[in-house]
């Protein structure tokens, strides 16, 4: 599936401020038995978000409505736990683009940029004050340049790491099958040896 | 040469190619798969008008959202009957090898593989199934995949991987009596966080792990994610050829002779380099508990849950927030708490051995009323062996049912969930806030600790009911 192309976003932000949020939040099991791709967000944190009567539970970030944006912004390890894709498509059917904490589980990390999400660690201190800009101002924003890899807050810049290749993907909208596809030959060459 | 890690050599010998500054192609091996994280994987490669490339390579066994009673009859729930349609007509459709409902070799896949020997050392293994790290207890580099993922492997049967750095986790020493292999994970990932291993693969080494049985080294690779580590594998030796000979896929006659003498050299090299390295003491060990909602959070079962001081004060909130949610609170002794539901089952601990030891501690005793107790063994082949060994007598004697294969409580996909703010004493591998059903509260354990928590009604340690 190609993938949206990703270049610099200004948006403003959803704070979680909760640490090792694991995929079983992002999207519990029950909602996994689908068999496309499409839907998983309207399911997102769905027991956080919802009461058990389905009634939405008001204290919850994503029903504050002074919160909004393209952006995600959580504590550190986030989408630790399963391997489930789910959980990056339920964030991305969402509609957030990126995801800010200061620390990943590997396996998300990499579902997520197969998604066009792009995973933004920033230092711990830089987090508290993303945290603490949105609660001053709830319309505050970020800027993501993907170019240049970088995050900025009000000015205040920070840099983040991304492996070339898979910048190279999300600048482009390439997807990993489109490269493999085009290894075969080296591939079967591979296995001959 | 330069000397390598057990790791490094069983990565490294399948690299089709690095990409500068950017991830490997990695070949696979083996391929497994089920239900829930397959089916947009096939639907992809139909819309890229592409056909599974070596089918041959993967194995597909249904077990996340299968009922654990009444297999036999069609599944009522019409998405979850769907989804395992769905999965019998792609694996037909594309001639991949199918252990369906009710076939005599269905179960959990990371269960299925190791039973039938499709798991061998010095594989390249992939699922998508975090758990997919249990098959590195083979010293196969094996681990767990997002579905995008499952795509290119069934495309090309390779993937796309950034190498991961090492660590050498080593436990010497002599396991107490009552500390099983599962307290020795839990107690390792107290020790290191959950996301303590993160960016890490594991090789776990030291005497403890050498004497310890294939499934108990199953179910500390098992737990390797638990921590955030990719994987966990183990050097195959003597236990490890012992347990693969002879099973239906593994090599034969020559052949097998041939693997063998290759499989000794998988082991890491005389001053070999991990980017990190923790040791500990088995004696330091006793049956553990979990008290939160990860799998961090635990401790010996005499032990109580910290109290505030102990408690890193930026995790404070984090942590307080879990306890309520467990109904706990700071400096809790965990002895005697009540316990409703047991669990034992899962690819961590669903083995012929874990029903061994839950059968050897409440023979000739009685389950206690209060407690509900599901039994679910982790394939066919495990209950049909739980029959003829008698373990199933002894466990109807004590009162306990066993249910029939599949993940059932531990992700609580089909019907089998704990209710709301009941307590299960758990064999499986997450204690995540709703993970065995919305508002359930797990606290993860060892098939004996389960055992004890089920014949008294509390938890109880183990050791007191030899």
């Amino acid at each position: 599936m190609p993938i949206d192309k990703f270049t610099v976003l200004e948006s403003t932000y959803v704070p979680l401020p909760i640490e090792n949020v694991d995929t079983d939040q992002i999207i519990p099991a029950r909602f996994l038995k689908a068999t496309s791709r499409e839907g998983f967000g309207e399911n997102l944190f769905r027991d956080w978000r919802f009461n058990p009567d389905g009634s939405a539970n008001e204290d919850f970030v994503l029903n504050d409505s002074k919160y909004s944006g393209q952006i995600l912004v959580a504590g550190k390890n986030f989408g630790s736990g399963s391997s489930r894709e789910h959980a990056a498509w339920a964030v991305h059917d969402y509609g957030f683009k990126v995801v800010v904490s200061s620390f990943f589980a590997d396996i998300f990390r990499n579902n997520a940029l197969n998604n066009g999400v792009l995973p933004v660690v920033v230092s711990p201190e830089f987090l508290s004050k993303v945290f603490a800009a949105v609660e001053a101002d709830n319309g505050q924003k970020l800027v993501v340049d993907l170019e240049e890899q970088s995050i900025s807050l009000n000015g205040e810049k920070e840099e983040f790491e991304i492996n070339p290749y898979k910048k190279n993907c999300l600048l482009n909208g390439f997807d990993d099958i489109d490269y493999l596809l085009n290894k075969k030959e080296n591939i079967e060459e591979f296995e001959q040896e | 040469m330069e000397p390598k890690t057990l790791f490094d050599k069983v990565w490294d010998a399948h690299v089709v190619e690095k990409i500068d500054g950017g991830p490997s192609v990695l070949y696979i091996d083996k391929h497994l798969i089920h239900e829930v994280t397959s089916p947009q994987a096939f639907a992809g490669l139909e819309a890229r008008g592409l056909k599974v490339f070596r089918p041959e390579k993967t194995v597909a066994t249904p077990d996340h959202n299968i009922p654990t009673v009444n297999q036999h009859l069609k599944i009522e729930d019409d998405l979850s009957r769907n989804q395992i349609e769905t999965l019998t007509a792609n694996c037909k459709k594309n001639d991949i090898t199918l252990y369906g409902l009710n076939h005599p070799k269905n179960g959990i896949v990371h269960v299925v593989g190791p039973e039938l020997g499709h798991t061998q050392p010095g594989m390249t293994m992939v699922c998508g199934d975090s758990h997919t790290s249990t098959h590195g207890a083979f010293g196969a580099v094996a681990f767990g995949i997002g579905t995008s993922e499952v795509e290119m492997v069934l495309a090309t049967q390779c993937i796309l991987q950034p190498k991961p750095k090492k660590m050498r986790i080593t436990i010497d020493g002599e396991l107490q009596k009552g500390v099983t292999a599962k307290d020795l994970t839990l107690y390792v990932i107290a020790q290191l966080g959950t996301g303590g291993a993160t960016g890490y693969f594991v090789e776990y080494a030291g005497s403890a792990v050498r004497n310890l049985t294939m499934e108990g080294r199953m179910t500390v690779c098992n737990m390797s994610i638990e921590m955030g580590a990719r994987g966990g594998m183990i050097a195959p030796d003597e236990t490890t050829f012992e347990y693969v000979k002879g099973r239906e896929f593994a090599p034969k006659g020559e052949d097998w002779d041939k693997a063998v003498a290759k499989w000794k050299e998988l082991k890491s090299d005389e001053g070999a380099v991990f980017d990190k390295e923790y040791t500990y003491k088995a004696e330091d060990i006793e049956p553990m508990l979990t008290y939160g909602t990860n799998p961090g959070m635990g401790t010996g079962i005499s032990g109580n849950i910290p109290t505030a001081d102990e408690v890193e004060a930026s995790e404070l909130p984090t942590f307080k927030k879990s306890l309520e949610y467990m109904g706990f609170g700071l400096g809790d002794k965990l002895l005697g708490k009540k316990v409703d539901y047991v669990f034992v089952g899962s690819c961590t601990n669903g083995r012929i051995e874990d029903l061994r030891m839950l059968a050897s501690l409440v023979k000739g005793k009685k389950k206690a009323d209060s407690v509900i107790a599901w039994i679910v063994p982790g394939s066919k082949q495990v209950e049909k062996q739980a029959q003829e060994e008698g373990l199933v007598e002894v466990l109807e004697e004590a009162g306990f049912e066993l249910r029939q294969p599949g993940c059932s409580a531990c992700l609580a996909m089909n019907d089998d969930k704990i209710p709301a703010g009941k307590y299960s004493v758990s064999t499986s591998n997450r204690n995540f806030e709703g993970r065995q059903g919305p508002g359930s509260r797990t606290l993860l354990a060892s098939p004996l600790t389960a055992a004890a928590a089920a014949v008294t009604g509390v938890i109880t340690d183990p050791r007191e009911l030899f």
